[in-house]
This record gives C-alpha cells, sequence and structure tokens, in this order.
C-alpha cells in the first residue's frame, strides 16, 4: 500500500511539475529571444496576463480554445510590439519602457475582463483543455505517466526548447540576432538591420509570452483570476540569467521551479501543519537563491539595454 | 518613402521641466478616451465625473488627499531609489513589511506609555521596510545579484510572510479570515479635520518631501548618491564608497515605502488585511517618473493620481466605465511620459530616403 502511495506520489509530481513548468517554458523563451538582441523585456508579467485575460475571454465567446490559444499569441505580438516602438525605436530606458507595458497591460487586462463580465459572484468558466496520453510512452514504468499525460501546450513548449536553441546557434538568424545583442555596430556594417531584427524578436517573444500566460487560464485553470500569473513573468525573468541565456539551460531553471510549485500544491494537500504560504514562497526565495549561485559568471548579452541609434554621431 | 531620425538637441531650459510632466498630462488624458469610449461611457460626463469625484466636494477632496499619502510615500521611495540607479521595484513589498511591524507592534504596545507607540511604530515601520530594500541592495552590491528581479521577487515572497503570519500568530483570535486583531487605540493616527479620514500621516508624507528634497540638494550624501546614479564607475573612482552609498539608499528607500504600509495601517484599515495595498508600490513607479524624480514632481505627480483613482469611483458609478480605468491611465502616463522626456535630450527629424 505504502509503495503504491509513493508510486502514484511520485508520478503526480512529476506530471505537476511539467505542468508548472510550462507557462514559465514559454515565457522563458520568449524573453531569451528578446535578451538575445539587446532587448530586456520587462514588459513579460503584463504580456502574460493580456494572454492569460484574452485566451479566456475568447475561448469563452468562440468555444475554441485553439482560438484563444491564438488570440493570446497575437496579444502578445502587439505588446511586443508596443515595447519595441518604445525601446527600440525611440531607444527609451528598457527598465521602464517594460515596467510601463506591464502596468498597462495588467491595467487593460482587469479593465477588459471587468468590462465584459462585470463583477459576477461566481467567476465565468470554460471547458479547458483535456490532457493527452501519449500511446506507449506513457507506458513506461514510475515516469512514463507523469511526462507524458500532459496538456498539448506542455507538448510544444517541449518541442520549442531544441527549436529556438537551433535557432540561436545553428541558424543564420539565430547569429544575426546574436550579433544584434552582442554588438549591433558591428550587425550594421556587415548589413544586418538591427532596428528590424530587434523588433521582430521582441515581437516572437511577446507571442511565446502571451501563449505562456494563456495555458494559466486554458488549461492550468478553467477561469480568469486577476492574480492568475502571479509573479511568473518575473520568474521566468530570473530564469534567463539563471540558465545563462541558453534555451536548455533556461528551462532546467523552469523545470525547478515548476517542480517546487508542484510539491508546495502536494504538500499543502497532506494536510502538514504549516501554512500553505510558506509553501507558496518556496519557489520564489529559491530564485533568488539561484541567482546568488550565478550572478557573478553571468554572460550577459553584452549589448542589453543599449539603446542602438544609428545616426547618432550625425547630430 | 519618409523615415525619421532621432537627433540630438540643445538642452531645453528650466521651464520644460515643468511644461513637460503637465504635457504629459494633458496628453494621457486625451489618450484615456480610447478606454472610456470603448467602455460605452459618455466622454464629457466621464471627465466631469472623474474630476468631480476627486474634486467636487469637501469629503471627496480630502479623499484625495487621503489617497496621495501613500502614492506620495512610494513614489518617493522610488525616485530616491532610480535617481541612485538602484532599481527599486520592490516598494510593494517594503510597504507590506512596514504594515506588517506596525501590525505586530499595533496589537501589543498597550503597556507602553501612550504617547510613545506611535513614534516607536512609526520608527519601526521605517526601519523594516528599509531592511526589506536592504537586502536586493547588498544582493545587488556583493553578489552582482540583478536588483529589478530580487526586488520584484521579494514582493511575492513578502505577501507570502503576511500571508503565513496572517494565518498564524498575527491571525485574530476566532476570526477564520486572514485578518488580525485591531490595533490599539494608541497607535492610530491622529484625524486632524473632523467628518473625514484626513490624518497625520499625510503631513507625515509632505514632511518627507522636504527631507528628501534636502538630502537631495544640501548634504553630501545626495551628491554622492547622484553621482552614482550618474555613472558608477565614475563615482567609484571619484573615492565614492559605492556599496555603501547603495546600501544607505535603499535603506531610505525603502524606508519611505514602510512607512507608506504604517499610514494604511494605523489611518485607514485599523487591522491588518491581505488586500492592505492596491499596488501602491508598482504605482509609485509612475509618480516618480512623472514626476521627474523630484521630490516636489513627485508631490504633483502623487496628486494628480490621487485624483484619478479617487475620481475614478465616482466615474465608474455614474458611467459604468470600470474602475480599473485608473490602472489603464497609469500604465499610459508612465509610457507617454517616457517618451516626453525623450524630448528633452533628442529631436525627431523627418526625412525623405
Amino acid at each position: 500500500m505504502g509503495e503504491m502511495l509513493n508510486i502514484a506520489f511520485i508520478s503526480g509530481l512529476i506530471g505537476a511539475t511539467m505542468r508548472m513548468a510550462t507557462p514559465i517554458i514559454f515565457a522563458t523563451l520568449g524573453e531569451i529571444l528578446a535578451e538575445r538582441s539587446g532587448v530586456l523585456n520587462l514588459g513579460i508579467e503584463g504580456i502574460m496576463l493580456m494572454g492569460a485575460m484574452t485566451g479566456f475571454l475568447v475561448t469563452f465567446a468562440s468555444g475554441s480554445i485553439w482560438l484563444g490559444v491564438l488570440a493570446a499569441a497575437v496579444v502578445g505580438m502587439l505588446l511586443g510590439l508596443l515595447m519595441a516602438f518604445l525601446a527600440v525605436n525611440l531607444g527609451l530606458s528598457q527598465h521602464v519602457s517594460g515596467l510601463g507595458i506591464t502596468l498597462f497591460a495588467t491595467g487593460l487586462a482587469m479593465f477588459i475582463y471587468r468590462l465584459h463580465f462585470g463583477s459576477p459572484t461566481v467567476p465565468p468558466i470554460i471547458q479547458p483543455f483535456k490532457q493527452i496520453t501519449l500511446p506507449v510512452l506513457s507506458k513506461i514504468p514510475l515516469i512514463g505517466p507523469g511526462l507524458f499525460t500532459q496538456y498539448s501546450l506542455t507538448y510544444i513548449a517541449w518541442l520549442l526548447i531544441p527549436v529556438m536553441s537551433i535557432l540561436l546557434y545553428k541558424t543564420k538568424i539565430g547569429l544575426k540576432i546574436r550579433t544584434v545583442g552582442e554588438n549591433p555596430v558591428v550587425a550594421d556594417t556587415v548589413g544586418v538591420n538591427v532596428i528590424l531584427t530587434r523588433t521582430l524578436c521582441l515581437v516572437a517573444g511577446g507571442a511565446l509570452m502571451g501563449i505562456g500566460g494563456s495555458f494559466l487560464t486554458l488549461a492550468h485553470q478553467n477561469m480568469f483570476l486577476i492574480d492568475v500569473i502571479g509573479g511568473r513573468g518575473w520568474v521566468a525573468i530570473a530564469m534567463v540569467i539563471f540558465g545563462n541565456w541558453d534555451p536548455f539551460k533556461g528551462t532546467l531553471g523552469a523545470l525547478i521551479f515548476g517542480f517546487l510549485d508542484g510539491l508546495q500544491l502536494r504538500l499543502q494537500g497532506m494536510g502538514i501543519a504549516i501554512s500553505f504560504h510558506v509553501f507558496l514562497m518556496i519557489p520564489y526565495l529559491l530564485t533568488i537563491i539561484a541567482l546568488i549561485g550565478v550572478s557573478r559568471r553571468a554572460a550577459v548579452p553584452a549589448s542589453l539595454l543599449k539603446p542602438y541609434r544609428r545616426e547618432e554621431k550625425g547630430g | 518613402m519618409i523615415s525619421f531620425r532621432i537627433v540630438k538637441r540643445e538642452p531645453l531650459p528650466g521651464w520644460a521641466k515643468v511644461v513637460i510632466p503637465i504635457a504629459a498630462i494633458i496628453v494621457t488624458l486625451i489618450l484615456s478616451a480610447i478606454p472610456i469610449l470603448i467602455a460605452g461611457g459618455h466622454l464629457w460626463k466621464s471627465y466631469y465625473y472623474l474630476f468631480y469625484g476627486a474634486l467636487g466636494t469637501r469629503f471627496n477632496l480630502l479623499e484625495t488627499f487621503v489617497k496621495s499619502s501613500p502614492l506620495l510615500l512610494t513614489g518617493l521611495a522610488v525616485a530616491f531609489a532610480f535617481r541612485a540607479k538602484f532599481w527599486n521595484i520592490g516598494a510593494e513589498g517594503q510597504l507590506l513589511a512596514g504594515a506588517l511591524t506596525a501590525t505586530a507592534l499595533g496589537v501589543s504596545l498597550g503597556g507602553v506609555p501612550q504617547p510613545l507607540v506611535l513614534p516607536i511604530i512609526i520608527i519601526a515601520g521605517f526601519v523594516a521596510g528599509g531592511i526589506w530594500a536592504s537586502i536586493p541592495a547588498l544582493l545587488k552590491t556583493k553578489l552582482k545579484v540583478d536588483d529589478v528581479v530580487s526586488t520584484l521577487l521579494l514582493n511575492y515572497v513578502m505577501i507570502h510572510i503576511m500571508g503565513a503570519l496572517l494565518f498564524g500568530p498575527l491571525q485574530q483570535p476566532g476570526s477564520s479570515w486572514p485578518r488580525s486583531s485591531a490595533i490599539i487605540k494608541a497607535a492610530c493616527y491622529p484625524i486632524l479635520l473632523a467628518r473625514s479620514r484626513f490624518h497625520m500621516g499625510i503631513l507625515l508624507s509632505l514632511f518627507a518631501v522636504f527631507v528628501i528634497w534636502f538630502i537631495n540638494k544640501k548634504t553630501t550624501f545626495g551628491y554622492r548618491s547622484k553621482a552614482v546614479g550618474v555613472n558608477v564607475r565614475a563615482a567609484h573612482f571619484g573615492g565614492i564608497n559605492t556599496t555603501s552609498v547603495i546600501l544607505w539608499t535603499a535603506l531610505i528607500s525603502g524606508g519611505l515605502a514602510g512607512l507608506a504600509g504604517v499610514g494604511e495601517l494605523c489611518a485607514i484599515q485599523y487591522r491588518l488585511i491581505m488586500d492592505i495595498s492596491p499596488g501602491y508600490g508598482y504605482s509609485g513607479i509612475v509618480i516618480a517618473m512623472l514626476g521627474n524624480l523630484h521630490p516636489v514632481g513627485v508631490l504633483f505627480s502623487s496628486l494628480f493620481f490621487s485624483v484619478i483613482i479617487v475620481g475614478a469611483q465616482t466615474m465608474s458609478r455614474m458611467t459604468g466605465v470600470p474602475t480599473y480605468i485608473a490602472e489603464v491611465i497609469q500604465g499610459m502616463a508612465l509610457m507617454v511620459m517616457l517618451i516626453f522626456l525623450l524630448f528633452t535630450e533628442y529631436k525627431i527629424r523627418l526625412m525623405r530616403k
């Protein structure tokens, strides 16, 4: 009996780890793309919330979850474009531009939700994604059921990790992106459009952030709550640093966070006499501790935070 | 095809520093018409109720001052930190640290002579906020941990510390809600004007404006703090102990945010609840930027956003536009101000290709 419980516990924990890591993986990959091109996007938290809200709203209205995911991606792209206008075209402070996007998008998400649904006593719900059990793979003992009974968005997130890695390190586009992020003057000299490259990275990254947010309202939960993102965007920013701007290492961090998040849910359920708030705190605390470990040797893209103005010397 | 270039311009005269934030406010208010119209609000009516709700009656006007107090303190907190390029996005957590400390003392200082209670609480709340802010400052200076990320993450840590205490030692006996007992009478800020909530903390926050102005303009520390903000490396080679400057900047910044928490607890709520702050710490970022990081500028911009937040209540009641319009306006104001600030240093030149 004890052993059965343990297997169920481990399998459940593996499944929860994968689930809870999914939104962070999307967001981390989106942020890596932006930062590799030289732009820190602190709009991430707000973009994720807008993605979560839009995805929910469109699914509620249309009945199609995938349409909701698409809408979340589009909204993420639009906000990425706004970020690009501020931080790339105008070359404004990336810190403040990003925080502006987050504040604006957070306000907008709550505003639109309230406008559409009013303040109902019971929050409206949608029919969320169903988990898909992969044949054969899910039969692997111990780890199979947890790893391979997941939402389609989780499988997509896992496929995106190598895709992003190949894009960045093995393709011409990736070389351009990295050069723009390391040395935009060199990139410009060899004919790479710095402004356009950064804009596209922010737009594509925004789409990933939006989708990551929508996972929380379309799969993890079936409703929209104002604190649904709960700092996961900031955690993703931390994971990018933790992972040294590398897709694989960054998602490793996301997995650890997902594991802790999944663990705290389970420990809460076991009725341990410690406030669940203590468990909720642990992932954030460990994220900070993880940053302490890596920050001294962090390989920051050399032109991160630096706006590029080709004409500056022209006067 | 027409494209544009951004080129440096000659420094603008001093009056621009006043005109630019005002222009940013006007543009933001014009842009606010878009969400108002989308929400189906009658445009002129909405603007009318926005300002009437904040300024129209004695009570509303005093409420606007009441609301401006925490906004002013968090705005000063962020401005003081940003001036030294210490990216303190953690005013929200520091505010909660102040409120939490004030609660712990406010329910337990019954045996202390009454006139001492409030001074103890105010000082302790300041210190608590300051200590909470000094953690990311230490992480930044000693271990090179990015301050944006650490201050943000610490906000969530503090929320959960508060939650754990409100479900634990600080929970009101017999209550199943996450709320504390009421603080003792001697711990409450005196109300200064009858039939209102106009309290002592408002004067305290005005005093803080003076103190920060004084530190910035009249002390060596203020000069050093600014030097670190302009160029940390040059400041270091110029013989300034940058680690100590950043740490003290963080202590003062966090302390101011802590005072905002003390005020909300001892003058408004009288007991700790989970949503004691509707995001004052984050609003502080907008207020600091719109105030150009100058204490007097922060004073005026906190009053402006207080008008928006208080007025949005009436506007929402009368026209059905959700109160979250206030948050949307704050976000827009930050971006508009940022764009306007660009034009103090640069101009846009249109050109044909």
